[in-house]
């Protein structure tokens, strides 16, 4: 495992190399197009946390183990986290290319509503007392949030038009960049992944250990 | 569904005999509208910031109003009862009646009183009216689902709005922009792709809704 890690850490930085120094600018944008490779790779990870704690939110009302709770709502953190820095990045490409840090485009206003949804159920976490009734009625908030997500990602923005740059999954289906490009952002891409998958499963392990300890006290 | 009829006739009952529900919301719809029409004085405001307004005015006072269906079980504590005589759809498909029936009295009476009073110009009629009649079944199914959650924790009243808001946003969107051409122009066409997600959205929350009220109501 150890080595492992060492691996991504040696990935993380070839990666990083890559972004700032190997990858050619796309043509006739300047060196603020070199953001993508971090905001994409963030932007993709939100909505793969967040789909993984609706599967826990799924999994605890089906076995109604309070474990899968605890799993769904360190998805959801992270998730949280990751929408934030997508908005940051975003926001810093925004300035550049649009002149404005914020200005209400489709694709903003839906991460916006996004980062409203989780920190409503946070809020809706931290105000009930009981354990398995707080994790009953998260995972139904959970799983209700997120069958609106696909309105705010994918039909908001088509039906008002925006200035965002076509998304990964676009309606013609191909990627306009180049040879040197691509292999940049898809390493980008599966680094990122990597790395939020690496915390994710620190994060389940201390969960884990916290339960068995609770177990050895009672 | 005779159950469900059932439990629609005794909320209706019910709220006969008080109006709380029926009285919050019709109150909360005059009060900001009539605050909206004095902020706005004698010069006309354009139709963009008209339709806005509107559903702005529709969504906050159906937050006032419809977590009370589920409140007031909890309060009275009649829920455990509830549960014995019906099942959890059943008791769904009923609040969500009652709380649809509602919703369009309050559409009876704010929406010609705003038109009235704020000088908004429709061009479709009937367009306005098939928006308002989607965007409330959206609305009606996404609050009384909240509505259920909010009874059953401890805080009732401030995160009723909070928890509503963003899951009910693709109605808000597509019902101002919809109003917005109804406003505007005679056409339909325009108007399509908005009728299509508030459509679309009514479906999905609803289903989503009558999937997930078992988790709830049973907790």
């Amino acid at each position: 495992m150890i080595f492992l890690k060492f691996l991504l850490y040696v990935w993380m930085v070839l990666v990083l190399l890559g972004a700032f120094f190997y990858a050619p600018l796309a043509k006739g944008l300047g060196e603020y197009t070199r953001v993508m490779y971090f905001h994409v790779p963030m932007a993709w990870i939100t909505t793969l946390t967040f789909l993984i704690g609706a599967i826990y939110s799924i999994l605890y009302l089906r076995k109604k183990d309070i474990r899968y709770d605890y799993y769904s709502e360190t998805a959801n953190q992270l998730g949280l986290l990751f929408a934030l820095l997508a908005t940051i990045t975003g926001s810093i490409w925004a300035k550049m290319s649009w002149g404005a840090f914020w200005n209400w485009d489709p694709r903003e206003t839906s991460i916006f509503i996004l980062l409203l949804i989780y920190a409503a159920y946070f809020a809706l976490r931290s105000a009930i007392e009981q354990q398995d009734r707080k994790a009953a009625l998260s995972a139904v908030y959970d799983i209700l949030a997120f069958v609106t997500v696909p309105f705010f990602i994918f039909i908001v923005p088509r039906i008002y038009s925006s200035l965002h740059p076509d998304p990964l999954i676009n309606t013609q289906g191909k990627v306009t960049m180049n040879g040197k490009m691509q292999l940049v952002f898809f390493n980008s891409l599966l680094a990122f992944t990597m790395v939020y998958f690496w915390m994710l499963k620190n994060k389940l392990e201390v969960i884990k250990l916290k339960m068995k300890l609770k177990q050895l006290e009672s | 569904m005779i159950k469900a009829y059932y439990i629609f006739r005794k909320d209706l009952l019910q709220e006969f005999k008080t109006r709380f529900a029926m009285n919050a919301i019709l109150l909360f719809a005059v009060v900001t509208l009539s605050a909206v029409s004095f902020a706005i004085g004698t010069f006309t405001a354009r139709q963009e910031v008209l339709s806005a307004l509107l559903w702005i005015i529709l969504f906050f006072s159906s937050m006032s109003g419809l977590s009370h269906i589920f409140v007031k079980e909890e309060e009275a504590k009649t829920a455990d009862t509830l549960k014995l005589v019906a099942s959890a759809s059943a008791i769904f498909l009923g609040k969500f009646l009652f709380n649809i029936v509602l919703l369009f009295l309050l559409e009876i009476i704010v929406v010609p009183l705003f038109i009235a009073l704020m000088n908004f110009n429709v061009q479709n009629y009937l367009l306005l009216f098939f928006t308002l009649f989607i965007g409330s079944f959206g609305l009606a199914g996404g609050g009384t689902m909240v509505a259920a959650i909010i009874s059953k924790s401890g805080a009732k009243g401030a995160l009723f709005t909070v928890l509503s808001f963003p899951i009910l946003l693709p109605v808000l969107v597509s019902g101002i922009s919809a109003t917005k051409i109804a406003s505007q122009e005679q056409g339909w066409m325009t108007a399509y792709s908005e009728l299509q997600t508030l459509f679309a959205f009514s479906v999905v929350i609803i289903t989503a809704s009558i999937l997930l009220f078992d988790f709830v109501w049973n907790e």
